[in-house]
């Protein structure tokens, strides 16, 4: 993946006009998108994601349709693609096919919430044959054996999960994330540790910096701050978390 | 201890089980693992739980000759194991008993569950209280309307009740939030699951608990007639009640026979084995009632504890074995099941138990009379008399 870091990743969900607001993320500062594909039982997420998910589905939204949002995102920016979905989503689509269509899409990278290492050999071969970067996660209670597996099977860049809970916007990280990022940084080697769930403001950003990690991906604010002040206060939010990058 | 037909070293049942849970829980699940390997190698561990068990829960549960219902029905004996004997009315207590115990060793005092019925979430405030424990139990809105007294009871027993508005505020929304507390609580928080389905080792767990229910009927039946039973009977939501009779009969020649939700009998449905395709759900590989697409699909029944798209892992290993099978039983015929045995037996079961005497009743008249069916009666309908004195005023 053609990860530029320090990395600031913006999650958006798929859905009708979402090309506009990648671009305009990307104009704002954002290095990456991450496109959520909606799944009815979205174990991993918040109120947020999960309420931004329900509406793309009764809007139509599907799989096919979501990789055909994320080429035309494609398109438009020209920055890493990164789709995030559930492992039932990608097993029905066809896990060969899903990592296929996905890189014809433009994909760059995979991230699936609910497919842990010991259960993603499918995964990898498949990610690995189309050439995109599977990616794993690590969080504050992972063992060191469960971090160094994480860290070690993952390509593109490993995320670290920085609060306990489903994604959502926090005031206030996992008191453990500095060492963790120690922990996960040792672990990765030359792979990017990105972290994720729970940044929401600026000092978030350079906490995770301070603490050596390659960046940040944030998802519920994003959308938080779309829903409350459209794509104008949603530019604004991204470009005052990638003022916090430098 | 641990007997045969164990999982694999990641948690599967053939194709099935395993886990698919964000990396959050993952290392609550290794601990998790490591207590119940040790409480079931524990002689302690099983003393205590045997003491509750007679004490607490009631147990041995009797064995019912349904003599009455036999003749009624023309064929084959029906036997009843009484599981709606039990403290709290259903065979929930026996897990919820256990994973105290197993909570109580993990040192976490906080127990999250999901309910459907009500059953597992009276059942978990029931041991919570008894533990000195807090609960917080998850309820689809729908379940906390079609079975109000036990959402009265869980009240009653200092159980913190949260409904669950999402979806059809149903079983499967209830677990989905019961699991996202638990991400978040993890590490202070045992999440006591109520049936025989999510990541490993849950459902090797509940199956361990639950297996009590075959156990005593399959001695009890030895005892009593003489002999095995031809066919063995249990409903099947997740699967607990099910996998807890079926265990002990494995590897008998019995017929293993899992009742499902047959719903409207047409779309309406939540025959999970019968009717879905192989996906993932709350953390395990299983059958699922899930579009092309993967996803879940809303189901239906009369009964909360059947209303889920979802199934035990090892269930489906059962069916793709082809050593159980699973049939559906609609609303209709679980009600007319649920009649007959309140007036030729002087028992009201729940509408989850219904549904396996009215395939009972079926296999038992397509027998002769020297054939013995037995059917775990997984719980009593004091919970369900309400809903269905409504339903059927309002015909
Ligand atoms: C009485 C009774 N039977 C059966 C069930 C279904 O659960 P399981 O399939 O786990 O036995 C329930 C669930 O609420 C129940 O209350």
């Amino acid at each position: 993946m053609r990860l530029v870091t320090p990395a600031l990743v913006v999650y958006l969900m798929a859905d009708d006009g979402v090309a506009d607001l990648a671009a305009a993320a990307v104009e704002a500062g954002a290095t990456a998108i991450e496109l959520g594909i909606p799944y009815s039982d979205p174990l991993a997420d918040g109120p947020t994601i999960q309420r931004a998910g329900q509406r793309a589905l009764d809007a139509g939204m599907t799989p096919s349709r979501a990789l055909a949002v994320l080429a035309e995102i494609d398109r438009r920016v020209d920055v890493p693609l990164i789709p995030m979905t559930y492992g039932a989503i990608v097993e029905a689509y066809g896990v060969e096919r899903f990592c296929a269509d996905a890189a014809a899409a433009g994909a760059e990278g995979l991230i699936v919430a609910d497919i842990p290492p010991e259960e993603s050999a499918p995964l990898r071969d498949a990610a690995g044959g189309a050439g995109i970067d599977l990616i794993h996660l690590v969080a504050p209670t992972s063992r060191e054996e469960r971090l160094r597996a994480a860290a070690g099977l993952s390509r593109g860049f490993v995320y670290l999960v920085a609060s306990m809970g489903t994604t959502g916007a926090r005031e206030r990280l996992d008191d453990r994330l500095a060492g963790l990022i120690g922990r996960t940084k040792a672990a990765a080697g030359a792979t990017p540790v990105i972290a994720g769930f729970g940044i929401s403001r600026p000092e978030h950003v350079r906490a995770v910096l301070a603490a050596g990690g390659d960046g940040v991906i944030v998802a519920s604010a994003a959308i938080d701050a779309l829903d409350e002040g459209g794509a104008e206060g949603f530019a604004t939010f991204v470009r005052s978390l990638a003022g916090a990058l430098a | 201890m641990i007997g045969t037909h164990q999982p694999d070293s990641l948690g599967r049942f053939g194709a099935f089980g395993g886990r698919f849970v964000p990396e959050t829980v993952m290392a609550a699940l290794d601990e998790l693992q490591a207590a119940v390997n040790e409480a079931l190698a524990d002689p302690a561990f099983h003393a205590e739980r045997d003491a509750l068990a007679r004490d607490f829960i009631g147990r041995p549960t009797p064995l019912y000759y349904a003599e009455r219902l036999s003749e009624a029905v023309g064929g084959a004996q029906i036997w009843l194991k009484r599981e709606d004997l039990n403290h709290t009315g259903a065979h929930k207590i026996n897990n919820a008993v256990g994973q105290a115990l197993i909570a109580r060793r993990l040192g976490k005092r906080r127990i999250v569950a999901e309910t459907g019925a009500g059953q597992h979430g009276v059942a978990a405030a029931t041991v919570c209280a008894r533990f000195g424990l807090d609960a917080v139990v998850y309820m689809g809105l729908e379940d906390t309307r079609r079975q109000r007294p036990n959402v009265v009871r869980m009240h009653m027993l200092g159980a913190e009740l949260v409904p669950v508005t999402a979806g059809a505020g149903t079983l499967k929304d209830a677990m989905n939030e019961a699991i996202r507390d638990w991400i978040a609580s993890v590490e202070t928080t045992h999440y006591m699951i109520g049936s025989a389905a999510g990541p490993h080792p849950y459902p090797l767990l509940v199956r361990e608990l639950q297996a009590v229910i075959g156990d005593e009927a399959r001695a009890q039946l030895l005892d009593r007639a003489g002999r095995l039973p031809d066919a063995v009977l249990a409903c099947v939501g997740g699967g607990s009640n099910a996998i807890g009779m079926f265990h002990a009969f494995r590897d008998d020649d019995v017929r293993l026979i899992g009742v499902e939700a047959g719903g409207d009998g047409a779309q309406l449905h939540a025959a999970t084995l019968g009717g879905g395709r192989v996906s993932i759900l709350h953390g395990s590989r299983s059958y699922v009632l899930a579009d092309g697409e993967g996803q879940v699909l809303e189901t239906h029944s009369i009964s909360a504890g059947l209303d889920y798209p979802g199934v035990g892992p090892e269930h489906a290993h059962l069916k793709e074995t082809g050593r159980a099978e699973y049939v559906p039983e609609t609303d209709e015929a679980a009600l007319v099941a649920f009649h007959r045995l309140c007036r030729l037996e002087g028992i009201i079961p729940a509408l989850e138990s219904a549904h396996a005497l009215a395939r009972a009743e079926r296999v038992a008249a397509s027998l002769p009379p020297a054939a013995i069916v037995l059917v775990c009666l997984s719980g009593r309908g004091d919970k369900d008399v309400d809903a269905i004195a409504d339903r059927e005023a309002v015909r």
